[in-house]
């Protein structure tokens, strides 16, 4: 079943003189499960909106989003969103961050820990339970944020530039971890990035957005995170022609709707 | 992180025994330009950071020196200005007989008393409605008008209207303190609601959190930092009042003292009262202020 969009528009007010935004227009697109989508496109073209209206923050102007056949009312606990960042909460210690979602849903103190240990040992936060969040560097506060999301056992996980703080080198580590917990996991995922090697690299499908109006341009159907996750190392993954050659086409797209917008 | 490893060892961040680079020797004008290397633990160009605990001692040191050369040299009659040593002797006077034939903790009790009683109120009234005027516009709409219209206004100027309204006892006392209270303290908390990230409130939205459960979980302590500076802000408001509040009508109390002195022209003993308030004030302040960093460690930090 999984996450259906079904004729999706928004359509954000006039305000300030400015005329209405069509954010997205007529947007279709089914995030089944064991799906990682990836949303690629120029900045202003419509990916966090998209990404709102699945979390439930914002309603469609018109059109539907429905989840395993019931219409998305709301924000809940199927659909954990991952933030780029300020989303932790700096008075709770690791472990009661990760263990926040189960704790708003009034699991047991034992069984939420012991829940949310198994989640920090898996993003290789052992040890850090107990740190305050606030002295933790960039990398490892987004790695509590996952968990936290993680912790919640969502349905689908939505993310909003996860990795978009992070130096190259943890920002790959970050993209191998993640790549490892959604095949461990069997989780949908939806997730933004700007790096078109990113999206590469980690989505199952790719989607590339146009703006003015906000929709879909292109799918593409991948398989690289199924070769890493078969064996091959990222570099190689990265590095072979197939990869190279998408890459291009997909600059190619973007730039030239970087230039329609300058 | 490479990037702070490299900022600690920039020259000139501690060996004072190392030759003084380049920008050092520009003297204070590049530090009003430019913030100099921290050391490690502290963050670099945080405004107003470093210890200034000696600074303020000298500079306390300082001005009692000045008072006692005043007082000593004899430029000003002790009528005006007493030498320290005599506050000290009138305190200990008052310490032992007391003032007026009410003993000094009698004194110093009641309008502690006062003041606390007046600051809890406000806080247990202030804070929930200045969290529920952040929260909802109707409670906003309704009680942002009469909060706003006499939150300027000097309690002075309104203290003959409380003494009508509610005579000359202990009430019209607290409740004008009560007033110069309440209202930094409620709107330090109205605008404390607003202290939480969206991103923060939204995943705990995503995670399936009620209102209510973003509210208690999310909104207020995100709010607790600027709630405490309000009742740091609202309790020296109270003190300020207190003089006030007891003019008219007081027997004891350290207001009272004050007063009562000054018509007498007991200036050691008005000196000595202000004194003992600014120094009951302070003490709660630091009190608070130790509060406040076992309680919101993560004050700035995220
Ligand atoms: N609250 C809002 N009110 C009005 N217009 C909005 C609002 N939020 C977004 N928009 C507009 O909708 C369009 C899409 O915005 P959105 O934030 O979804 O883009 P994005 O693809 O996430 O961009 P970025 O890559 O920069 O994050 C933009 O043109 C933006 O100006
Ligand atoms: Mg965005």
């Amino acid at each position: 079943m999984g996450l259906t969009i079904n004729q999706a528009s928004v359509v954000y007010p006039a305000a300030d003189g400015r005329p209405p935004v069509e954010a997205l227009s007529r947007i279709d697109l089914a995030i089944d499960n064991d799906d990682f989508v990836v949303a690629l496109g120029a900045s202003g073209c419509g990916k966090s909106t998209l990404l709102n209206l699945i979390a439930g923050f914002l309603s469609p102007t018109s059109g539907e989003i429905l989840l395993d056949g019931h219409r998305v009312q709301g924000p809940g606990a199927d659909r954990a969103v991952v933030f780029q960042k300020h989303a932790l909460l700096p008075w709770l210690n690791v472990i009661d961050n990760v263990a926040f979602g189960l704790k708003l849903q009034g699991g047991a103190e034992k069984a939420r820990y012991e829940m949310a240990g198994r989640f920090i040992a898996l993003l290789g936060l052992d040890g850090f339970q107990n740190s305050p969040v606030y002295k933790l560097s960039g990398g490892m506060q987004q790695r509590v944020g996952i968990a936290r999301a993680l912790t919640c056992d969502p349905k689908v996980l939505l993310m909003d530039e996860p990795l978009g703080a992070l130096d190259a080198l943890t920002r790959e580590k970050a993209q191998e971890l993640i790549l490892r917990i959604w095949s461990e996991t069997h989780k949908s995922v939806f997730f933004i990035t700007h790096s078109v090697e990113e999206a590469l690299f980690m989505g199952t499908k790719l989607i590339v957005m146009s703006p003015r109006p906000g929709r879909i341009a292109h799918r593409f159907d991948l398989s690289f995170s199924r070769q890493f996750l078969a064996g091959q190392s990222a570099r190689q993954v990265k590095a072979s022609p197939e990869f190279i050659r998408l890459r291009e086409q997909v600059l190619e797209i973007i730039f030239a709707d970087e230039e329609d917008a300058a | 992180m490479s990037e702070r490893a490299s900022k600690e060892t920039v020259p000139g961040a501690g060996a004072p025994s190392a030759p003084p680079p380049a920008n050092a020797r520009a003297g204070a004008f590049s530090r009003l330009t430019r913030s100099r290397p921290t050391r490690p633990g502290e963050v670099y160009g945080v405004p107003g950071q470093g210890d200034a605990f000696w600074l303020s001692l000298g500079s306390i040191a300082f001005i009692i020196f000045l008072w006692w050369l005043v007082t000593f040299l004899g430029w000003v009659k002790p009528l005006f200005v007493p030498s320290p040593g005599a506050i000290i002797a009138k305190f200990v006077d008052v310490w032992q007989n007391g003032f007026t034939n009410t003993s000094f903790v009698e004194h110093v009790w009641i309008s502690t008393a006062r003041v606390f009683g007046a600051f809890l109120l406000a806080c247990v009234v202030g804070i929930p409605l200045g969290i529920a005027m952040g929260m909802s516009p109707t409670v906003r709409g309704i009680f942002d008008p009469p909060i706003e219209f006499y939150r300027p206004i000097p309690p002075l100027a309104y203290l003959p209207l409380m003494i009508i309204w509610f005579g000359i006892g202990e009430t019209s006392k607290v409740l004008l303190i009560f007033l110069s209270v309440f209202a930094p303290v409620a709107l330090g908390s109205r605008s404390g609601v607003r202290s939480a990230a969206i991103e923060q409130i939204h995943a705990a939205y995503s995670f399936g959190a009620t209102r209510w459960q973003v509210m208690r979980h999310v909104i207020l302590p995100s709010a607790l930092p600027e709630i405490l500076t309000a009742m740091r802000i609202g309790i020296g408001f109270g003190w300020t009042t207190l003089v006030a509040a007891e003019m008219v009508a007081a027997t004891k109390g350290l207001g009272y003292m004050v007063l009562s002195a000054s018509q007498f022209l007991q200036t050691s003993t008005v000196i000595m009262g202000i004194v003992v308030i600014a120094a009951i004030a302070y003490a709660f302040d630091l009190l608070m202020r130790f509060v406040e960093r076992k309680v919101v460690p993560w004050k700035g930090r995220m």
